[in-house]
Protein backbone atom coordinates (compact mmCIF):
# COMPACT_ATOMS: atom_id res chain seq x y z
CA UNK A 1 0.00 0.00 0.00
CA UNK A 2 1.44 3.33 -1.04
CA UNK A 3 0.36 6.96 -0.83
CA UNK A 4 1.02 9.01 -3.95
CA UNK A 5 0.95 12.71 -3.07
CA UNK A 6 1.31 13.95 -6.66
CA UNK A 7 -1.46 12.91 -9.01
CA UNK A 8 -3.34 15.05 -11.53
CA UNK A 9 -6.85 14.72 -12.92
CA UNK A 10 -8.53 16.19 -16.00
CA UNK A 11 -6.78 17.32 -19.18
CA UNK A 12 -3.32 18.72 -19.81
CA UNK A 13 -4.05 21.70 -22.09
CA UNK A 14 -1.39 20.92 -24.68
CA UNK A 15 -1.92 17.27 -25.51
CA UNK A 16 -3.90 14.22 -24.50
CA UNK A 17 -2.21 11.90 -22.03
CA UNK A 18 -2.86 8.14 -22.11
CA UNK A 19 -4.44 7.97 -18.64
CA UNK A 20 -6.19 11.34 -18.47
CA UNK A 21 -9.56 9.65 -17.94
CA UNK A 22 -10.03 9.15 -14.22
CA UNK A 23 -11.40 5.56 -14.20
CA UNK A 24 -8.42 4.35 -16.24
CA UNK A 25 -5.97 6.22 -14.05
CA UNK A 26 -7.52 4.83 -10.87
CA UNK A 27 -7.36 1.33 -12.30
CA UNK A 28 -3.64 1.71 -13.01
CA UNK A 29 -2.91 3.21 -9.59
CA UNK A 30 -4.66 0.28 -7.94
CA UNK A 31 -2.80 -2.24 -10.08
CA UNK A 32 0.47 -0.76 -8.85
CA UNK A 33 -0.35 -0.75 -5.17
CA UNK A 34 -1.32 2.88 -4.73
CA UNK A 35 -3.96 2.92 -1.98
CA UNK A 36 -4.35 6.68 -1.74
CA UNK A 37 -3.58 9.39 -4.27
CA UNK A 38 -3.66 13.10 -3.54
CA UNK A 39 -5.16 14.46 -6.71
CA UNK A 40 -5.15 18.01 -7.98
CA UNK A 41 -6.86 19.24 -11.10
CA UNK A 42 -4.98 20.27 -14.22
CA UNK A 43 -7.88 22.65 -14.88
CA UNK A 44 -6.57 24.68 -11.97
CA UNK A 45 -3.49 25.64 -13.94
CA UNK A 46 -5.29 27.96 -16.36
CA UNK A 47 -8.97 28.16 -15.42
CA UNK A 48 -10.09 31.22 -13.48
CA UNK A 49 -13.35 29.78 -12.21
CA UNK A 50 -11.43 27.89 -9.57
CA UNK A 51 -14.54 27.28 -7.49
CA UNK A 52 -15.95 25.18 -10.32
CA UNK A 53 -12.60 23.44 -10.81
CA UNK A 54 -12.53 22.34 -7.18
CA UNK A 55 -16.17 21.28 -7.17
CA UNK A 56 -15.65 19.16 -10.29
CA UNK A 57 -12.49 17.67 -8.83
CA UNK A 58 -14.30 16.66 -5.66
CA UNK A 59 -17.15 15.12 -7.62
CA UNK A 60 -14.73 13.27 -9.90
CA UNK A 61 -12.85 11.82 -6.96
CA UNK A 62 -16.08 10.74 -5.34
CA UNK A 63 -17.59 9.25 -8.49
CA UNK A 64 -14.58 7.43 -9.91
CA UNK A 65 -12.03 7.27 -7.12
CA UNK A 66 -13.27 4.13 -5.43
CA UNK A 67 -12.01 5.53 -2.14
CA UNK A 68 -8.52 5.97 -3.56
CA UNK A 69 -8.52 9.63 -4.60
CA UNK A 70 -8.27 12.51 -2.12
CA UNK A 71 -8.92 15.85 -3.81
CA UNK A 72 -6.40 18.65 -3.43
CA UNK A 73 -7.90 22.01 -4.28
CA UNK A 74 -6.45 24.79 -6.34
CA UNK A 75 -6.10 28.22 -4.77
CA UNK A 76 -4.94 31.20 -6.80
CA UNK A 77 -4.33 34.18 -4.51
CA UNK A 78 -4.32 36.63 -7.41
CA UNK A 79 -8.02 36.03 -8.05
CA UNK A 80 -10.72 38.17 -6.45
CA UNK A 81 -12.13 36.63 -3.27
CA UNK A 82 -9.74 33.69 -3.33
CA UNK A 83 -10.30 33.22 0.41
CA UNK A 84 -13.75 31.88 -0.38
CA UNK A 85 -12.14 29.21 -2.58
CA UNK A 86 -9.92 28.26 0.32
CA UNK A 87 -12.87 28.18 2.70
CA UNK A 88 -14.81 25.88 0.39
CA UNK A 89 -11.81 23.61 -0.02
CA UNK A 90 -11.77 22.96 3.69
CA UNK A 91 -15.34 23.42 4.84
CA UNK A 92 -17.32 22.21 1.83
CA UNK A 93 -15.02 19.77 0.06
CA UNK A 94 -13.25 18.56 3.22
CA UNK A 95 -9.85 18.85 1.59
CA UNK A 96 -6.68 18.51 3.66
CA UNK A 97 -4.41 20.30 1.21
CA UNK A 98 -4.30 22.94 -1.49
CA UNK A 99 -2.00 23.03 -4.50
CA UNK A 100 -0.45 26.25 -5.74
CA UNK A 101 1.14 27.07 -9.12
CA UNK A 102 2.75 30.50 -8.64
CA UNK A 103 4.39 30.52 -12.07
CA UNK A 104 1.18 29.78 -13.96
CA UNK A 105 -0.84 32.11 -11.72
CA UNK A 106 1.56 35.01 -12.05
CA UNK A 107 3.02 35.70 -8.63
CA UNK A 108 6.30 35.23 -6.82
CA UNK A 109 6.87 33.55 -3.49
CA UNK A 110 7.78 36.91 -1.95
CA UNK A 111 4.66 38.70 -3.22
CA UNK A 112 2.06 39.92 -0.74
CA UNK A 113 -0.49 37.60 -2.33
CA UNK A 114 1.60 34.56 -1.45
CA UNK A 115 2.13 35.81 2.09
CA UNK A 116 -1.61 36.26 2.51
CA UNK A 117 -2.24 32.76 1.24
CA UNK A 118 0.18 31.19 3.69
CA UNK A 119 -1.30 33.25 6.52
CA UNK A 120 -4.78 32.00 5.66
CA UNK A 121 -3.68 28.40 5.24
CA UNK A 122 -1.84 28.55 8.56
CA UNK A 123 -5.06 29.55 10.31
CA UNK A 124 -6.87 26.62 8.74
CA UNK A 125 -4.18 24.05 9.44
CA UNK A 126 -3.97 22.76 5.88
CA UNK A 127 -1.09 21.46 3.77
CA UNK A 128 0.31 23.51 0.89
CA UNK A 129 1.57 21.69 -2.20
CA UNK A 130 3.91 23.94 -4.16
CA UNK A 131 4.37 22.87 -7.80
CA UNK A 132 7.65 24.35 -9.02
CA UNK A 133 6.83 23.48 -12.61
CA UNK A 134 4.61 21.18 -14.64
CA UNK A 135 6.80 20.16 -17.58
CA UNK A 136 10.31 20.62 -18.93
CA UNK A 137 10.57 24.32 -19.78
CA UNK A 138 12.46 23.41 -22.95
CA UNK A 139 9.35 21.75 -24.35
CA UNK A 140 6.76 24.38 -23.47
CA UNK A 141 4.39 25.53 -26.17
CA UNK A 142 6.13 28.44 -27.90
CA UNK A 143 3.16 30.71 -27.25
CA UNK A 144 3.24 29.96 -23.55
CA UNK A 145 6.67 29.52 -22.01
CA UNK A 146 6.34 29.57 -18.21
CA UNK A 147 9.54 29.83 -16.17
CA UNK A 148 10.04 27.51 -13.23
CA UNK A 149 9.14 29.04 -9.86
CA UNK A 150 12.03 31.03 -8.43
CA UNK A 151 12.75 29.27 -5.12
CA UNK A 152 14.99 31.98 -3.70
CA UNK A 153 12.28 33.62 -1.51
CA UNK A 154 11.07 30.29 -0.15
CA UNK A 155 13.37 30.17 2.83
CA UNK A 156 12.05 33.50 4.17
CA UNK A 157 8.49 32.30 3.63
CA UNK A 158 9.16 29.10 5.56
CA UNK A 159 10.89 31.08 8.30
CA UNK A 160 7.73 33.18 8.66
CA UNK A 161 5.32 30.21 8.54
CA UNK A 162 7.32 27.31 9.96
CA UNK A 163 4.23 25.40 11.08
CA UNK A 164 2.57 25.26 7.66
CA UNK A 165 3.23 21.82 6.18
CA UNK A 166 4.69 22.46 2.75
CA UNK A 167 5.29 19.83 0.07
CA UNK A 168 7.70 20.90 -2.65
CA UNK A 169 6.66 19.23 -5.90
CA UNK A 170 8.15 18.69 -9.35
CA UNK A 171 11.63 19.58 -8.17
CA UNK A 172 14.07 18.74 -10.96
CA UNK A 173 17.15 20.20 -9.34
CA UNK A 174 15.54 23.59 -8.72
CA UNK A 175 16.17 23.22 -4.99
CA UNK A 176 19.07 20.98 -4.10
CA UNK A 177 21.81 20.26 -1.60
CA UNK A 178 22.19 22.66 1.27
CA UNK A 179 19.30 24.84 0.12
CA UNK A 180 16.94 21.87 0.48
CA UNK A 181 18.44 20.96 3.83
CA UNK A 182 17.99 24.52 5.12
CA UNK A 183 14.31 24.51 4.19
CA UNK A 184 13.76 21.25 6.02
CA UNK A 185 15.43 22.66 9.12
CA UNK A 186 13.45 25.89 8.91
CA UNK A 187 9.97 24.43 8.92
CA UNK A 188 7.67 21.54 8.11
CA UNK A 189 8.96 21.18 4.57
CA UNK A 190 8.67 17.93 2.59
CA UNK A 191 9.84 16.96 -0.87
CA UNK A 192 8.22 14.40 -3.15
CA UNK A 193 10.11 12.07 -5.44
CA UNK A 194 8.58 12.53 -8.89
CA UNK A 195 11.35 14.56 -10.50
CA UNK A 196 14.37 13.13 -8.66
CA UNK A 197 16.85 12.12 -11.35
CA UNK A 198 20.32 10.61 -11.89
CA UNK A 199 21.16 6.96 -11.36
CA UNK A 200 20.40 5.92 -7.79
CA UNK A 201 18.29 9.04 -7.37
CA UNK A 202 16.76 8.13 -4.02
CA UNK A 203 20.11 7.15 -2.51
CA UNK A 204 21.33 10.63 -3.37
CA UNK A 205 18.16 12.33 -2.18
CA UNK A 206 18.42 10.92 1.34
CA UNK A 207 21.94 12.33 1.54
CA UNK A 208 20.44 15.81 1.12
CA UNK A 209 17.04 15.54 2.78
CA UNK A 210 16.11 13.56 5.91
CA UNK A 211 14.17 10.50 4.79
CA UNK A 212 11.26 11.41 7.09
CA UNK A 213 10.69 14.44 4.88
CA UNK A 214 10.42 12.51 1.62
CA UNK A 215 7.08 11.47 0.15
CA UNK A 216 6.26 9.24 -2.79
CA UNK A 217 5.01 11.26 -5.76
CA UNK A 218 4.52 10.14 -9.34
CA UNK A 219 3.27 13.19 -11.27
CA UNK A 220 0.92 10.73 -13.00
CA UNK A 221 -0.57 10.66 -15.49
CA UNK A 222 1.78 13.23 -17.05
CA UNK A 223 4.66 10.94 -16.09
CA UNK A 224 4.60 7.19 -16.43
CA UNK A 225 3.78 5.84 -12.98
CA UNK A 226 6.51 3.21 -13.30
CA UNK A 227 9.21 5.88 -13.35
CA UNK A 228 8.87 6.44 -9.64
CA UNK A 229 8.14 2.87 -8.66
CA UNK A 230 11.36 1.70 -10.29
CA UNK A 231 13.43 4.18 -8.27
CA UNK A 232 12.98 1.94 -5.25
CA UNK A 233 14.60 -0.87 -7.19
CA UNK A 234 17.46 1.24 -8.51
CA UNK A 235 18.27 2.68 -5.08
CA UNK A 236 18.96 0.43 -2.13
CA UNK A 237 17.26 2.19 0.76
CA UNK A 238 16.19 -0.71 2.92
CA UNK A 239 12.66 -1.67 3.86
CA UNK A 240 12.06 0.85 6.63
CA UNK A 241 13.14 3.86 4.61
CA UNK A 242 11.22 2.67 1.57
CA UNK A 243 8.09 2.13 3.61
CA UNK A 244 8.39 5.56 5.15
CA UNK A 245 8.71 7.29 1.81
CA UNK A 246 6.03 5.17 0.19
CA UNK A 247 3.43 5.76 2.90
CA UNK A 248 4.56 6.21 6.51
CA UNK A 249 5.72 9.80 6.21
CA UNK A 250 2.51 10.87 4.48
CA UNK A 251 0.42 9.07 7.09
CA UNK A 252 2.30 10.83 9.89
CA UNK A 253 1.82 14.15 8.16
CA UNK A 254 -1.92 13.58 7.88
CA UNK A 255 -2.19 12.52 11.49
CA UNK A 256 -0.40 15.68 12.57
CA UNK A 257 -3.22 17.75 11.05
CA UNK A 258 -5.83 16.27 13.35
CA UNK B 1 30.81 -9.36 -12.10
CA UNK B 2 32.23 -11.73 -14.72
CA UNK B 3 30.34 -12.61 -17.86
CA UNK B 4 29.16 -16.02 -16.68
CA UNK B 5 27.67 -14.78 -13.41
CA UNK B 6 26.23 -11.73 -15.13
CA UNK B 7 24.41 -13.78 -17.71
CA UNK B 8 23.13 -16.13 -15.03
CA UNK B 9 21.80 -13.28 -12.94
CA UNK B 10 20.13 -11.43 -15.75
CA UNK B 11 18.60 -14.57 -17.15
CA UNK B 12 17.17 -15.26 -13.73
CA UNK B 13 15.81 -11.78 -13.27
CA UNK B 14 14.53 -10.78 -16.68
CA UNK B 15 12.38 -7.73 -17.09
CA UNK B 16 9.47 -9.13 -15.18
CA UNK B 17 11.81 -9.68 -12.27
CA UNK B 18 12.92 -6.10 -12.42
CA UNK B 19 9.36 -4.93 -12.49
CA UNK B 20 8.31 -7.32 -9.75
CA UNK B 21 10.79 -5.89 -7.31
CA UNK B 22 10.81 -2.40 -8.74
CA UNK B 23 9.07 -0.74 -5.86
CA UNK B 24 11.46 -1.96 -3.22
CA UNK B 25 11.64 -4.42 -0.43
CA UNK B 26 8.03 -4.49 0.63
CA UNK B 27 5.87 -7.41 -0.38
CA UNK B 28 3.03 -5.07 -1.27
CA UNK B 29 5.30 -2.94 -3.37
CA UNK B 30 6.71 -6.01 -5.04
CA UNK B 31 3.21 -7.04 -6.01
CA UNK B 32 2.61 -3.56 -7.31
CA UNK B 33 5.72 -3.68 -9.43
CA UNK B 34 4.72 -7.03 -10.86
CA UNK B 35 1.82 -5.36 -12.55
CA UNK B 36 4.17 -2.95 -14.29
CA UNK B 37 4.74 -5.28 -17.18
CA UNK B 38 4.20 -8.79 -18.32
CA UNK B 39 7.29 -8.64 -20.49
CA UNK B 40 9.78 -11.34 -19.61
CA UNK B 41 12.87 -13.09 -20.91
CA UNK B 42 14.07 -9.86 -22.42
CA UNK B 43 17.46 -8.45 -23.11
CA UNK B 44 17.97 -4.78 -22.43
CA UNK B 45 20.59 -2.85 -24.36
CA UNK B 46 21.07 0.76 -23.36
CA UNK B 47 21.96 3.07 -26.23
CA UNK B 48 23.04 6.08 -24.23
CA UNK B 49 25.32 6.14 -21.16
CA UNK B 50 27.91 8.53 -19.79
CA UNK B 51 30.35 8.51 -16.90
CA UNK B 52 28.40 11.27 -15.16
CA UNK B 53 26.21 11.33 -12.07
CA UNK B 54 28.42 8.97 -10.07
CA UNK B 55 31.52 9.47 -7.95
CA UNK B 56 34.93 8.19 -8.98
CA UNK B 57 38.35 9.50 -9.92
CA UNK B 58 38.87 7.09 -12.79
CA UNK B 59 36.75 6.04 -15.71
CA UNK B 60 36.81 2.47 -14.45
CA UNK B 61 35.52 3.54 -11.03
CA UNK B 62 32.70 5.47 -12.59
CA UNK B 63 31.75 2.76 -15.07
CA UNK B 64 31.70 0.23 -12.23
CA UNK B 65 29.23 2.38 -10.33
CA UNK B 66 27.00 2.82 -13.37
CA UNK B 67 27.10 -0.94 -13.90
CA UNK B 68 26.01 -1.49 -10.30
CA UNK B 69 22.82 0.43 -11.00
CA UNK B 70 22.40 -1.21 -14.41
CA UNK B 71 22.59 -4.63 -12.75
CA UNK B 72 19.78 -3.72 -10.40
CA UNK B 73 17.61 -2.77 -13.37
CA UNK B 74 18.51 -5.74 -15.57
CA UNK B 75 20.33 -3.70 -18.21
CA UNK B 76 22.79 -6.04 -19.88
CA UNK B 77 24.70 -4.12 -22.53
CA UNK B 78 25.55 -0.41 -22.26
CA UNK B 79 26.80 1.95 -24.93
CA UNK B 80 29.10 4.66 -23.57
CA UNK B 81 30.20 7.79 -25.34
CA UNK B 82 32.11 10.89 -24.31
CA UNK B 83 34.38 11.09 -21.30
CA UNK B 84 34.70 13.95 -18.86
CA UNK B 85 34.89 16.83 -18.56
CA UNK B 86 32.55 17.33 -21.50
CA UNK B 87 33.10 19.95 -24.16
CA UNK B 88 30.48 21.13 -26.61
CA UNK B 89 33.03 22.09 -29.26
CA UNK B 90 35.87 19.67 -28.68
CA UNK B 91 39.20 20.06 -30.38
CA UNK B 92 40.59 16.90 -31.99
CA UNK B 93 42.90 16.56 -29.02
CA UNK B 94 39.94 16.78 -26.68
CA UNK B 95 37.72 14.24 -28.45
CA UNK B 96 40.67 11.86 -28.68
CA UNK B 97 41.19 12.25 -24.93
CA UNK B 98 37.55 11.52 -24.23
CA UNK B 99 37.56 8.52 -26.57
CA UNK B 100 40.62 7.19 -24.77
CA UNK B 101 38.58 7.27 -21.58
CA UNK B 102 35.84 5.22 -23.19
CA UNK B 103 38.40 2.77 -24.60
CA UNK B 104 39.78 2.30 -21.09
CA UNK B 105 36.33 1.30 -19.83
CA UNK B 106 35.72 -1.02 -22.79
CA UNK B 107 38.96 -2.84 -22.03
CA UNK B 108 37.73 -3.54 -18.52
CA UNK B 109 34.32 -4.93 -19.55
CA UNK B 110 34.71 -5.96 -23.22
CA UNK B 111 31.68 -8.23 -23.28
CA UNK B 112 29.43 -5.84 -21.40
CA UNK B 113 30.20 -2.35 -22.65
CA UNK B 114 30.09 -0.90 -26.14
CA UNK B 115 31.60 2.38 -27.24
CA UNK B 116 30.76 5.10 -29.73
CA UNK B 117 33.52 7.52 -30.72
CA UNK B 118 32.87 11.17 -29.91
CA UNK B 119 33.59 13.33 -32.98
CA UNK B 120 33.11 16.91 -34.12
CA UNK B 121 31.61 18.14 -37.36
CA UNK B 122 33.99 21.08 -37.11
CA UNK B 123 36.91 18.76 -37.74
CA UNK B 124 35.85 16.30 -40.47
CA UNK B 125 39.38 15.27 -41.42
CA UNK B 126 40.43 14.62 -37.83
CA UNK B 127 37.10 12.92 -37.19
CA UNK B 128 37.72 10.54 -40.08
CA UNK B 129 41.10 9.68 -38.61
CA UNK B 130 39.42 9.05 -35.26
CA UNK B 131 36.95 6.69 -36.94
CA UNK B 132 39.91 4.71 -38.29
CA UNK B 133 41.59 4.66 -34.88
CA UNK B 134 38.57 3.83 -32.73
CA UNK B 135 36.28 1.88 -35.07
CA UNK B 136 38.06 0.51 -38.14
CA UNK B 137 41.12 -0.44 -36.11
CA UNK B 138 39.63 -0.36 -32.62
CA UNK B 139 36.77 -1.85 -30.62
CA UNK B 140 34.23 0.94 -30.98
CA UNK B 141 31.05 0.34 -32.97
CA UNK B 142 29.56 3.76 -33.62
CA UNK B 143 29.92 7.52 -33.38
CA UNK B 144 28.38 10.31 -31.31
CA UNK B 145 27.89 13.82 -32.67
CA UNK B 146 26.75 16.47 -30.21
CA UNK B 147 26.37 20.21 -30.73
CA UNK B 148 29.56 21.38 -32.43
CA UNK B 149 28.01 21.74 -35.87
CA UNK B 150 24.54 21.29 -37.28
CA UNK B 151 24.27 17.88 -38.85
CA UNK B 152 22.56 19.24 -41.95
CA UNK B 153 25.94 20.70 -42.96
CA UNK B 154 27.43 18.86 -45.95
CA UNK B 155 30.80 18.89 -44.21
CA UNK B 156 29.59 15.88 -42.25
CA UNK B 157 28.98 13.77 -45.34
CA UNK B 158 32.37 12.00 -45.41
CA UNK B 159 31.89 11.01 -41.75
CA UNK B 160 28.46 9.56 -42.42
CA UNK B 161 29.64 7.77 -45.55
CA UNK B 162 32.56 6.14 -43.77
CA UNK B 163 30.31 4.99 -40.94
CA UNK B 164 28.04 3.46 -43.55
CA UNK B 165 30.96 1.52 -45.01
CA UNK B 166 31.87 0.19 -41.56
CA UNK B 167 28.27 -0.48 -40.46
CA UNK B 168 29.01 1.80 -37.53
CA UNK B 169 26.02 3.27 -35.69
CA UNK B 170 25.50 7.04 -35.85
CA UNK B 171 24.03 8.80 -32.84
CA UNK B 172 23.23 12.46 -33.49
CA UNK B 173 22.03 14.56 -30.53
CA UNK B 174 18.94 16.62 -31.40
CA UNK B 175 16.76 19.05 -29.48
CA UNK B 176 13.93 21.45 -30.18
CA UNK B 177 14.10 23.96 -27.36
CA UNK B 178 11.39 26.54 -26.92
CA UNK B 179 14.01 29.02 -25.78
CA UNK B 180 16.23 28.25 -28.77
CA UNK B 181 19.00 25.74 -29.45
CA UNK B 182 22.73 26.23 -29.10
CA UNK B 183 24.33 27.65 -32.22
CA UNK B 184 25.48 24.29 -33.55
CA UNK B 185 22.75 22.18 -32.00
CA UNK B 186 20.79 20.09 -34.48
CA UNK B 187 17.04 19.69 -34.64
CA UNK B 188 15.30 16.54 -35.90
CA UNK B 189 14.57 18.55 -39.03
CA UNK B 190 18.31 19.03 -39.55
CA UNK B 191 18.76 15.31 -39.06
CA UNK B 192 16.14 14.52 -41.67
CA UNK B 193 18.12 16.63 -44.16
CA UNK B 194 21.26 14.64 -43.39
CA UNK B 195 19.44 11.31 -43.46
CA UNK B 196 17.89 12.04 -46.82
CA UNK B 197 21.35 12.59 -48.30
CA UNK B 198 22.38 9.16 -46.98
CA UNK B 199 19.22 7.09 -47.38
CA UNK B 200 20.94 3.73 -46.95
CA UNK B 201 22.81 4.62 -43.75
CA UNK B 202 20.97 4.02 -40.45
CA UNK B 203 21.02 7.11 -38.21
CA UNK B 204 19.70 7.58 -34.67
CA UNK B 205 17.86 10.77 -33.75
CA UNK B 206 19.09 11.39 -30.20
CA UNK B 207 16.48 12.48 -27.62
CA UNK B 208 13.88 12.46 -30.44
CA UNK B 209 14.34 16.20 -30.32
CA UNK B 210 13.27 16.47 -26.68
CA UNK B 211 9.89 17.75 -27.84
CA UNK B 212 9.06 14.33 -29.19
CA UNK B 213 5.67 15.38 -30.49
CA UNK B 214 7.48 17.38 -33.17
CA UNK B 215 10.62 15.26 -33.34
CA UNK B 216 8.76 12.11 -34.34
CA UNK B 217 6.95 13.94 -37.11
CA UNK B 218 10.19 15.50 -38.37
CA UNK B 219 11.87 12.14 -39.04
CA UNK B 220 8.77 10.13 -39.89
CA UNK B 221 9.38 10.12 -43.65
CA UNK B 222 13.09 9.31 -43.32
CA UNK B 223 12.95 5.56 -43.14
CA UNK B 224 16.63 5.18 -42.26
CA UNK B 225 16.16 7.17 -39.04
CA UNK B 226 15.44 5.56 -35.69
CA UNK B 227 14.68 7.58 -32.58
CA UNK B 228 16.53 7.34 -29.28
CA UNK B 229 14.08 7.90 -26.45
CA UNK B 230 16.53 8.59 -23.60
CA UNK B 231 17.52 11.76 -21.84
CA UNK B 232 14.23 13.48 -21.18
CA UNK B 233 11.43 13.46 -18.63
CA UNK B 234 9.42 10.22 -18.43
CA UNK B 235 6.41 11.76 -20.11
CA UNK B 236 3.56 9.40 -20.78
CA UNK B 237 2.58 8.88 -24.39
CA UNK B 238 6.06 9.27 -25.88
CA UNK B 239 6.61 5.65 -26.82
CA UNK B 240 2.99 5.17 -27.89
CA UNK B 241 3.29 7.99 -30.42
CA UNK B 242 6.68 6.79 -31.64
CA UNK B 243 5.37 3.27 -32.22
CA UNK B 244 2.22 4.56 -33.88
CA UNK B 245 4.01 6.88 -36.28
CA UNK B 246 7.34 5.15 -36.90
CA UNK B 247 6.74 1.50 -36.03
CA UNK B 248 8.40 -0.18 -33.05
CA UNK B 249 11.36 -1.20 -35.23
CA UNK B 250 12.50 2.42 -35.34
CA UNK B 251 12.37 3.12 -31.59
CA UNK B 252 15.43 2.48 -29.40
CA UNK B 253 15.69 2.57 -25.62
CA UNK B 254 18.52 4.52 -24.02
CA UNK B 255 18.82 6.21 -20.65
CA UNK B 256 21.35 9.06 -20.73
CA UNK B 257 22.62 7.64 -17.42
CA UNK B 258 24.02 8.76 -15.08
CA UNK B 259 22.47 12.23 -15.54
CA UNK B 260 19.16 10.45 -15.94
CA UNK B 261 18.19 7.27 -14.15
CA UNK B 262 17.58 3.87 -15.64
CA UNK B 263 14.28 3.89 -13.74
CA UNK B 264 12.71 6.88 -15.40
CA UNK B 265 13.88 5.98 -18.88
CA UNK B 266 12.94 2.29 -18.71
CA UNK B 267 9.53 3.39 -17.45
CA UNK B 268 8.88 5.08 -20.78
CA UNK B 269 8.85 1.60 -22.30
CA UNK B 270 7.39 -0.46 -19.46
CA UNK B 271 4.63 2.07 -18.91
CA UNK B 272 3.68 2.40 -22.56
CA UNK B 273 0.47 0.99 -23.89
CA UNK B 274 2.12 -1.05 -26.64
CA UNK B 275 2.47 -4.78 -27.20
CA UNK B 276 5.06 -6.74 -25.25
CA UNK B 277 6.66 -7.76 -28.53
CA UNK B 278 7.10 -4.08 -29.36
CA UNK B 279 8.62 -3.40 -25.95
CA UNK B 280 11.19 -6.12 -26.60
CA UNK B 281 12.17 -4.51 -29.88
CA UNK B 282 12.59 -1.13 -28.22
CA UNK B 283 14.43 -2.38 -25.14
CA UNK B 284 17.11 -4.29 -26.97
CA UNK B 285 16.31 -6.11 -30.16
CA UNK B 286 16.46 -3.06 -32.41
CA UNK B 287 19.87 -1.90 -31.22
CA UNK B 288 21.21 -5.43 -31.30
CA UNK B 289 19.98 -5.84 -34.87
CA UNK B 290 21.55 -2.53 -35.91
CA UNK B 291 24.91 -3.41 -34.37
CA UNK B 292 25.09 -7.10 -35.24
CA UNK B 293 27.03 -6.68 -38.52
CA UNK B 294 29.81 -4.62 -36.95
CA UNK B 295 29.86 -6.70 -33.76
CA UNK B 296 30.22 -9.88 -35.77
CA UNK B 297 32.94 -8.32 -37.89
CA UNK B 298 34.86 -7.52 -34.73
CA UNK B 299 34.16 -10.85 -33.06
CA UNK B 300 32.24 -9.20 -30.22
CA UNK B 301 29.44 -11.40 -28.82
CA UNK B 302 25.93 -10.30 -29.72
Amino acid sequence: MMIDVNVNLSRWPFRRVPLDETPRLVKKLKQHGIATAWAGSLDGILHRDVAAVNARLTAECRQFGGGLLRPVGTVNPTLPDWREDLRRCQEVHRMHAVRINPNYHGYRLDDDACDALFQAVARRGMIVQLALKMEDVRTHHPLMPVPTVDPQPLEALVDKYPDVPLIVMNNYGTIRGEAAARLVRAGRVYFETSHAEQVGALEKLIQQIPHERLLFGSHAPLFNLEANLFKFRESRLGGLLSTGIQRGNAQALLQSLR
Amino acid sequence: MDRRSFLQSTAAVGLSGVARSAAGAEDEADDAGAAATSVSRDVIWDLHCHFSGVPGDTVVDRAAKILEYADRMGVQRLVFFMGWPWSQRPTPEDFRRQNDQVLEALAEWPERLLGFAYLSGHYPEESLKEIERCIANGPMVGIKLWVARKCSDAALDPIIARCGELNAAIYQHTWLKTQGNYEGESTPMDLAVLANRHPTVPIICGHTGGDWTRGIRAVRASKNVSVGIGGSEPTAGFVEMAVRELGAERVIYGSDAGGRSFSTQLAKVYGADVADSEKRLILGQNLRRMLTPILEAKGIPT
